[in-house]
């Protein structure tokens, strides 16, 4: 079990507090389809890929986007029982979807990046720390149930 | 992993931009670094890492000026860096995943002080910039 400290519960709920889940979710997978364009492989039915801004702009992709950070929210709701929390979506991700684990970690990245500009310099170093391990704990978790 | 024209043409532009502040930004990357990382602390056991340390931003500027140096010559990063790439095989041996956590808090560095700067393709390009930094400074590894 993750160990997670008071002052790294605090950082995360005043970061999670302050991001709205639509636009920073949208933004996020946005950016991971636009900064390594091969992670778009999973998509091909999200229909105009082409360009970054065919890709900001594609509603498949806010609207799976705003999906993807909402579920991230019940990591944050759950802390203590992360793998828990997303056994069922470990297992979809690895017999249904077939995502590489390194996909979770290429979009904990730049979700940190997504943070970091709508946060400014609110987004400490203490900050960025402590959302550096729980996007780790989120892909470690996902990746768990692969088999 | 090539740098096309555009990518250049953001590199360039980007460090136009924010190049004059490349002591702050190359300490803030290694303090986020550190914090971030810790296993990163291992190659600095003769520094005080402490927040504001000299030797952190001595070295944040070192860092920097590498940087700046490989953007102003974009099309030949091989060459503006060899010198540091012989350093690095030869005597720094850093473990080539660390440059992946170098470039990850050196864009978070832009990106928290610079969002308007980092749109989606600048940031595709910075990203891809730093992964040839990187391996251009691993090249004579082996």
């Amino acid at each position: 079990m993750v160990h997670w400290s008071a002052e790294e519960k605090q950082l995360i709920a005043s970061v999670w507090g302050k991001v709205s889940v639509e636009e920073c979710g949208a933004e996020a997978l946005a950016r991971l389809l636009i900064v390594y364009p091969w992670t778009q492989r999973f998509f091909s039915d999200f229909g105009n890929l082409s360009s970054p801004t065919a890709i900001i702009g594609n509603p498949k992709v806010r609207a799976h986007g705003k999906k993807v950070l909402t579920s991230f929210g019940e990591a944050i709701k759950n802390l203590d029982s992360i793998k828990d929390c997303f056994a069922q979506l470990s297992k979809l991700h690895c017999d249904k979807l077939h995502v590489d684990p390194e996909n979770f970690r290429l979009l904990g990245d730049i979700l940190i990046i997504v943070l970091a500009a709508h946060l400014t310099k609110d987004f400490s170093p203490a900050c960025q720390a402590t959302w550096q391990k729980l996007v780790g704990v989120v892909a470690h978790a996902l990746a768990h149930k692969y088999h | 992993m090539v740098l096309h024209a555009n990518d250049k043409t953001n590199v360039k532009a980007v460090f136009g931009k924010i190049g004059g502040q490349a002591e702050e930004l190359g300490a803030e990357t290694l303090e986020r670094m550190f914090a971030a990382y810790p296993q990163t602390k291992t190659y600095f056991p003769h520094f005080d890492l402490a927040k504001g340390s000299a030797q952190v931003k001595g070295h944040g500027k070192k860092v920097a000026a590498a940087l700046v140096e490989a953007a102003n010559h974009v099309d030949d990063i091989a060459g503006a860096l060899s010198k540091l790439s012989d350093l690095h095989a030869q005597k720094l041996r850093v473990d080539p995943v660390n440059f992946k956590l170098l470039g990850q808090c050196f864009l978070v560095v832009v990106a928290s002080r610079h969002p308007a700067l980092l749109t989606p393709e600048v940031h595709a390009s910075l990203d891809k910039f730093l992964c040839a930094v990187g391996t251009v400074l691993t090249a004579k590894y082996r």
